[in-house]
C-alpha cells in the first residue's frame, strides 16, 4: 500500500524527517507514536501534499506510483485521506455543499458517476446516522463555531464519504472526550478492510485502545526509532518516551 | 483635462447638444441645466487633485473622441436579463440612455404606479410635478461635476413613481445597454425613483455592453422614500471591456423609511459609484451593500456619504472586492452624524480579497461624528486568500480551480445572501459565477 523509503524532509529549511522508512500493507493498522516535535505532523503533511514542506531526500511509493509528484487533489482522488489535526474553519461554505463537492470530485477520479443533490444527500443521511453525527453539523459552514469534538466527528464523516484506501489519523484523538474518541474509533474499525489501510499519528496510547494497531512504531528525531506490535503502545503508556528524547547520535 | 482647456469645449466634447430628445422647452429645466453647466464648466471635470477623487483618476475618459449619436447601428439581438421572463413588473430598456420601448416589456401596473420614460413623461406635460424633484433631491452642491455634467447634457432615464401605499411585489426591472459600433460614445441617462408613503418596490438596473467599443455612461439618479416606504434598489454593472461608467445616486430618506442598495460591479474598465444618502427624519434607515469583483486593468471606485440629519436614524455598510491581476479598487465610505442625529447607529465595513500581488485596494473610511449619543464602526480588511482553507479542500480531493472559486464565492455569498430581496440572491451569486467562469476561459490567467 505505503512505502516510505528513507525520508527526509524539510520545513522552513529546517530538516524535520532525517531518513523515515515505513512500509504498510494493505488491510494493516499501523500507529507512529512520539514526543512533541519528533515530526509526527510533517509526516502527515508530507503525506498529504501541503505547501511548506520541502522533501529533500527519499521517496514515498502509494499503490505503486510515486506519491510526491502528485497534488493533493490527486492523493485525494487517488485514496489517501488526512483527518486534521486542527480542521479549518471555511465561513460561508456550507458543510453540505463542502461534502458534495469532496465525494463528487473523488468519484471523478475514480471515474464514477457523480451524484446529484438528491443522491448525496441519501448517502449523507445514512453517513450520519451510522456515525451517530448530529444533523446540526451538515448544515452549518464548514467547522465554522464547531467545538473540537465535533471538528473531529466532521473529520471522520468525511473519511467514511470518501472511502479512503489509506487513512492517515493526525493527532485526531487529542482533546477528545469519551463519547467523540469512540465515534472516531468506530468511524475507524467500520473502514478496516483487507483493502485499505490506516497510519494513526498519535502522541497517547488511549485511543490505540480502540482502534488495535497491527503494528506501532516510535518516532524520534525525524526517523523511526522502534517498531513492535501493539503491546509497545503499552510500554510506551507506563515508560513514556524518556528514552527517545535524548539527542541521536 | 488641461486647464488651458476653454470650459464651453467641456462640454461640447461629451456629445450633441443638450436637448431632451422630443421634450417641450421647459423653463425650469432649461434653468436647471444652465446652472450645471455653469458649475461644471467653471470647475472642469475632477481630478486626483480633489480628495474625493484621490485615487481615481478621470485620464481615460479624455482621450476618447466621441462621435454622434449611433442608435441606428446597434443591432441587439438578446437581452441580458437578471431575472426569468414574467418575473418583473415592467422591463425597460435603455440603449446609449435612450429609451426604446421596442425591446421594452410594458404590462399593466396597479393604480398610483408609473414606470417609464422620463423624456417621455416631460414630453407629456409633467413638468410641473417634476420641477419639484429633478435636481432637487440632488441639490446644487459643490464637488458634484459628474452630476452637473449629467444635469447639463441629460437624454432620458428611467421615471418610477409609486404612489402612497401601493406595494409592488415584482421588481421594475431596468436595463440600460451601451454601445459603440464605430466612434466612441457618451450619453447621460437621468433617473428619478419616487416612493410615496407606505410604498414598496424593487428595482433591478442591469448595465450591459453590446460588442467591445468605448463608450462613456455617466449617470444620474434621484430618489425619494418617503414616509415608512422601502425601496429595494439593486444593480449589476457588467458593462463592456473598454466602458468608463460613472454613475452618482442621490437619495433622501424619510420618517421610518427603508433604503436598501446593492451594487455588483464586474464590468467597465473605468467605473465609480457614488452614493449619498441624506436619513433626514427618525427612523430612517440605509443599507448599502456591494461587491465588485476585477481583472486585467480594471479599476472600481465606490464612494459614499451617508448623513444621519435626525435622531434614531440607522446606516449599515458592507462593500467586499475580489482584486486580480493589475485591477484596483477603491472604498471611500463617509459617515456623518449630525448634532440633533441623537441615538443613531452607523457601521460599515470594507473588505478587499487579493488575488495577485499587483492587485491594489485603497479604502478610506471616515467618521464624522457631532452627537454624543450614538453607536458608530467602521473597519477594512484586506488579505489574500486562505491558504490552510484552499489545502483542507484539496485534501479532499476539490481541484485547485474549484476549491479557489468556492473561497471566493464563500467570501461574497454572506454580503449577497443578507439582501432583503431574497428571490433575487441566486441571480446576483450567479453574476459571480460569470466573472469566475471568465477568468477560467480568459487569457490573461
Amino acid at each position: 500500500m505505503l512505502e516510505i523509503k528513507n525520508l527526509h524532509a524539510t520545513v522552513g529549511g529546517k530538516g524535520i524527517l532525517k531518513g523515515l522508512n515505513l512500509t504498510i500493507g494493505a488491510g494493516e493498522v499501523h500507529a507512529i507514536m512520539g514526543p512533541n516535535g519528533s515530526g509526527k505532523s510533517t509526516l502527515s503533511y508530507v503525506l498529504s501534499g501541503r505547501e511548506g514542506y520541502d522533501v529533500t531526500e527519499g521517496e514515498v511509493i502509494y499503490q505503486g506510483r510515486n506519491l510526491l509528484e502528485m497534488a493533493p487533489e490527486e492523493r485525494a482522488g487517488a485514496g489517501v485521506f488526512l483527518a486534521f489535526q486542527y480542521p479549518v474553519e471555511i465561513p460561508g461554505v456550507p458543510n453540505t455543499t463542502f461534502l458534495r463537492e469532496a465525494v463528487n470530485a473523488v468519484r471523478k477520479y475514480r471515474n464514477e458517476p457523480t451524484l446529484d443533490p438528491m443522491a448525496f444527500m441519501k448517502v449523507l443521511r445514512g453517513k450520519i446516522k451510522e456515525l451517530g453525527v448530529s444533523d446540526d453539523l451538515i448544515k452549518r459552514p464548514v467547522n465554522v463555531g464547531f467545538s473540537g469534538g465535533e471538528k473531529k466527528r466532521n473529520e471522520i464523516l468525511q473519511m467514511a464519504l470518501l472511502n479512503p484506501a489509506l487513512a492517515i489519523l493526525d493527532e485526531t484523538d487529542s482533546g477528545l472526550d469519551i463519547d467523540a474518541l469512540k465515534t472516531v474509533a468506530d468511524g475507524v474499525n467500520t473502514l478496516r478492510a483487507p483493502d485499505r489501510s490506516v497510519l494513526i499519528i498519535t502522541h497517547y496510547q488511549r485511543l490505540l485502545d480502540y482502534i488495535v494497531p497491527d503494528h506501532v512504531h516510535v518516532l524520534a528525531h525525524g526517523r523511526i526509532a522502534r517498531s513492535g506490535g501493539k503491546e509497545l503502545a503499552q510500554e510506551l503508556e507506563k515508560t513514556g518516551y524518556a528514552g527517545f528524547t535524548g539527542e541521536a547520535a | 483635462m488641461s486647464e488651458s482647456t476653454a470650459t464651453a469645449d467641456i462640454l461640447d466634447r461629451f456629445g450633441p447638444g443638450a436637448a431632451m430628445a422630443g421634450t417641450p422647452a421647459l423653463p425650469w429645466l432649461e434653468r436647471l441645466r444652465a446652472g450645471a453647466r455653469q458649475r461644471v464648466a467653471a470647475t472642469g471635470l475632477p481630478t486626483p487633485k480633489l480628495e474625493s477623487w484621490k485615487y481615481t483618476n478621470l485620464r481615460p475618459l479624455e482621450k476618447l473622441i466621441f462621435g454622434p449619436q449611433a442608435q441606428e447601428r446597434i443591432s441587439i439581438d438578446r437581452l441580458p436579463s437578471l431575472l426569468p421572463q414574467g418575473q418583473s413588473a415592467q422591463r425597460l430598456v435603455f440603449v446609449n440612455g435612450l429609451f426604446r420601448p421596442d425591446l421594452s416589456t410594458r404590462t399593466a401596473l396597479p393604480d398610483g404606479v408609473r414606470a417609464g420614460s422620463l423624456a417621455e413623461a416631460l414630453a407629456e406635460g409633467n413638468g410641473g410635478e417634476l420641477s419639484d424633484l429633478l435636481g432637487q433631491i440632488a441639490g446644487s452642491g459643490e464637488g458634484q461635476a459628474m452630476l452637473d455634467l449629467n444635469t447639463a447634457m441629460m437624454t432620458d432615464g428611467f421615471l418610477l413613481h409609486i404612489g402612497a401605499g401601493v406595494r409592488l411585489e415584482l421588481p421594475i426591472e431596468v436595463i440600460y445597454l451601451g454601445a459603440a459600433p464605430r466612434e466612441p460614445q457618451a450619453f447621460h441617462p437621468r433617473s428619478l425613483i419616487v416612493m410615496e408613503e407606505n410604498s414598496r418596490a424593487i428595482v433591478v438596473e442591469h448595465h450591459d455592453g453590446i460588442g467591445d467599443g468605448a463608450y462613456f455612461a455617466n449617470h444620474g439618479c434621484e430618489v425619494r422614500v418617503g414616509k415608512g416606504a422601502e425601496l429595494r434598489h439593486y444593480k449589476v454593472q457588467a458593462e463592456a471591456e473598454d466602458a468608463i461608467h460613472l454613475a452618482n445616486l442621490h437619495v433622501e430618506v424619510h420618517a421610518k423609511g427603508v433604503y436598501d442598495n446593492f451594487i455588483l460591479t464586474r464590468g467597465a474598465r473605468l467605473s465609480r459609484n457614488e452614493v449619498s444618502v441624506r436619513l433626514t427624519a427618525p427612523g430612517a434607515e440605509c443599507h448599502l451593500n456591494g461587491v465588485y469583483m476585477l481583472r486585467g486593468d480594471q479599476h472600481c471606485d465606490n464612494t459614499t456619504t451617508i448623513e444621519h440629519l435626525a435622531p434614531e436614524t440607522a446606516s449599515r455598510e458592507v462593500f467586499k472586492g475580489v482584486l486580480d491581476e493589475r485591477a484596483r479598487g477603491v472604498f471611500q465610505g463617509k459617515i456623518v452624524v449630525h448634532p440633533k442625529a441623537q441615538r443613531s447607529d452607523g457601521h460599515q465595513l470594507s473588505k478587499a480579497l487579493l488575488l495577485s500581488d499587483s492587485a491594489e485596494i485603497d479604502a478610506k473610511p471616515e467618521l464624522e461624528i457631532y452627537a454624543d449619543d450614538v453607536k458608530c464602526s467602521h473597519g477594512a480588511t484586506a488579505g489574500d486568500m486562505d491558504r490552510e482553507a484552499l489545502f483542507y479542500l484539496r485534501a479532499r480531493g476539490i481541484p485547485e480551480e474549484t476549491a479557489r472559486h468556492m473561497l471566493i464565492e464563500a467570501f461574497l455569498s454572506d454580503t449577497i445572501n443578507s439582501l432583503a430581496a431574497e428571490g433575487l440572491c441566486p441571480a446576483l451569486m450567479s453574476s459571480v459565477g460569470h466573472w469566475l467562469s471568465d477568468a477560467a476561459t480568459g487569457g490573461e490567467l
